[in-house]
């Protein structure tokens, strides 16, 4: 098979079915149980270290604050 | 030592510049050569200055200063690009705008990528870069990486305008939409895009919050996919190396399609995804609260990148083009509906709770404008890529009308949103100068809007059902210089729009000029205390 529609058909079949199903990955990934709690913190990042770099060299140091 | 290296290679690059100006070809050549020896070498003097001085750096400040360089830049950019905008809008009604004198620098055909590039790659690129960078630290709470990359990254951005630029009026384009830029340009482009990849990806690994916010993935999202579709539409081989001139690689419907791929994704990633980056960083802030659904906004970034990419065969309906790959742009152009108004209601709703926000404060009005028109413009493209509709809608205003409502509205009133936010934050002022000067930069720029679009919509169509027009044997009813002619009122009150959104601009750049000059400092806690 020339490489044209060999392309074409691996394009409409499985690459359209991995990618699909990645995206569906995601969807369920976002909804897993438990999340709630990590993307309340997320979306509140935005609200700390506005002026300032975080100090010290422990990553979590400001999630104890907040 | 690393001065001196420093000191050699821009020597080497201005002595080089000088030899390429020398031999150059074409005028623009010589002029872009003659522009990047004097860069060069104001450079060098900048560097030669402090060379083998230590320079201190103090890790517990944000690198702000690339970022007022950002808001000067996106300003004076956003005003050349809107003024030539209204420019050539007026040469479009009035033809004897294209002075005779003028000829080959000042007519129409020049000034247009003049006015798309100023206003998409100087005034929303350097917005990009800017909040790129402001919001990269913010989230990760930690310095730009990479020290003086950052200012290269602004600097070598503002010399690629100034190159792009001088080159259009004298006639250096490749002859792409929004790619125009000949190809030195285009190398010197791909450094300072790797230079700004790295900036923010190497922020974003030392980054000491655990987790990458979401504006952060649209900005990420944007660069890469940029310096993709940059690098692939672009190969192209220079007929000499002291012309600007050069001959695409690929050629017809591949040509074509490659440049739709890129065309289209520069608006889905370059005026999309990176502008939604702000979205999400800015409506939250200014709103106070944190953002609807972080949830959604996961979804709505992987629907939108896994999206976007395949619409870009819809620009070539009826072409050469196979018709299953524009029947594919046309579904996921369609399909790209969904991602696009779940953003846009992700946007609207981190208002849900504050909407007496509305009523105080014109910045959020400003964003909310913003969302709404994102919202419009999202439904009015995958309408417009519907092969029917295109049929009619296709080489008429209506694709201009549709790009402005997109550009004007969505990129540029989010910008100008993100101006009023950073302005007194980065020069430390409690507040803007004048609200009611925001309110009327707001009214000035809507009614701009709504005046370019529906002028654009009123003209378009009836320019499309024009030239379908056809008599009972079958014959064309209109001349195309008839539809030219009909569509004179449409162009004026198209160039009235211009000249609103313009001054709104006008007035947005005074506003925030006094901000600086006016207000007094804000009283400062020494950076090493905490804010809290």
């Amino acid at each position: 098979m020339e490489t044209y529609s060999f392309l074409r058909e691996f394009a409409d079949s499985w690459a359209l079915l991995s990618l699909f199903l990645f995206f569906l990955g995601v969807v369920f990934w976002a909804f897993r149980p438990g999340s709630r709690k990590v993307h309340d913190e997320v979306a509140n990042s935005i609200f700390r270290n506005d002026k300032k770099p975080a100090d010290g060299d422990d990553p979590k140091a400001h999630v104890k604050e907040a | 030592m690393w001065d001196y290296l420093k000191l050699v290679v821009l020597g080497l690059i201005a002595l080089g510049a000088a030899i390429a100006a020398n031999y150059a070809w074409d005028l623009a050549y010589m002029v872009n050569a003659v522009t990047v020896m004097l860069a060069a070498g104001i450079t060098f003097l900048v560097v030669l200055r402090s060379a083998g001085e230590t320079k201190t750096v103090n890790k517990n400040e944000y690198m702000d200063g690339v970022v007022r360089a950002g808001v000067i830049a996106t300003s004076f950019w956003g005003i050349v690009g809107f003024l030539v905008g209204v420019v050539i809008a007026s040469q479009l009604a009035w033809p004897w705008l294209n002075f005779e004198a003028l000829q080959g620098i000042g007519n129409f055909g020049r000034l247009r990528p003049l006015h798309t590039s100023a206003v998409i790659f100087a005034f929303g690129g350097n917005a990009l870069i800017m909040t790129a960078f402001y919001v990269v630290q913010r989230t990760s709470a930690v310095r730009l990486w990479g020290g003086n990359l950052a200012w290269f990254v602004f600097w070598g951005w503002q010399l690629v305008i100034v190159l792009a630029a001088s080159g259009y009026v004298l006639g250096a384009t490749q002859s792409k939409e929004y790619a125009e830029p000949v190809w030195y340009v285009d190398l010197l482009i791909t450094v300072v895009w790797v230079a700004f990849l790295a900036v923010f990806a190497g922020t974003l690994m030392k980054r000491k919050e655990p987790h990458i916010y979401v504006a952060n993935w649209f900005y990420l999202a944007f660069i890469i996919t940029i310096a993709m579709l940059h690098l692939v539409n672009n190969m192209a081989i220079p007929v000499s190396f002291f012309s600007s001139q050069s001959v695409q690689v690929t050629a017809g419907v591949q040509d074509a399609m490659i440049q739709w791929w890129y065309g289209h994704n520069a608006v889905g990633f370059f005026l999309t995804a990176g502008f939604l980056g702000m979205m999400y960083y800015f409506v939250p802030k200014q709103a106070e609260r944190p953002v609807f659904s972080y949830k959604l906004s996961i979804i709505h970034f992987w629907a939108l990148i896994f999206l976007y990419i395949w619409a870009g065969p819809h620009h070539l309906h009826y072409t050469a083009l196979p018709d299953w790959a524009s029947t594919l742009g046309m579904v996921f152009s369609v399909i790209l509906w969904m991602p696009s108004w779940g953003g846009m209601i992700n946007g609207l709703m981190t208002l849900s709770g504050a909407w007496d926000k509305l009523r105080t404060d014109p910045v959020i009005r400003m964003m909310v404008v913003s969302i709404g028109f994102y919202g419009m413009s999202t439904f009015e493209g995958p309408m417009m890529s519907i092969k029917a509709v295109n049929s009619l809608s296709h080489y008429t205003d209506w694709t201009i009308g549709h790009v402005h409502s997109g550009a004007l509205g969505w990129n540029g009133m989010i910008t100008f949103g993100a101006l009023y936010f950073l302005t007194p934050r980065l020069w430390n002022r409690e507040r803007l100068y004048s609200l009611s000067l925001v309110s009327w930069h707001f009214w000035l720029a809507t009614i701009g809007i709504v005046l370019y679009a529906s002028a654009m919509w009123v003209s378009g169509i009836m320019e499309g059902l024009m030239w379908r027009e056809v008599d009972a044997n079958g014959y064309l009813v209109n001349a195309f210089a008839d539809t030219v002619s009909a569509k004179y009122p449409m162009y004026v009150v198209r160039m009235l729009g211009g000249l609103l959104f313009l001054s709104g601009a006008v007035i947005m750049c005074y506003n925030l000029w006094m901000t600086v000059r006016a207000l007094p400092s804000r009283v400062t806690t020494h950076a090493a205390v905490p804010a809290e």
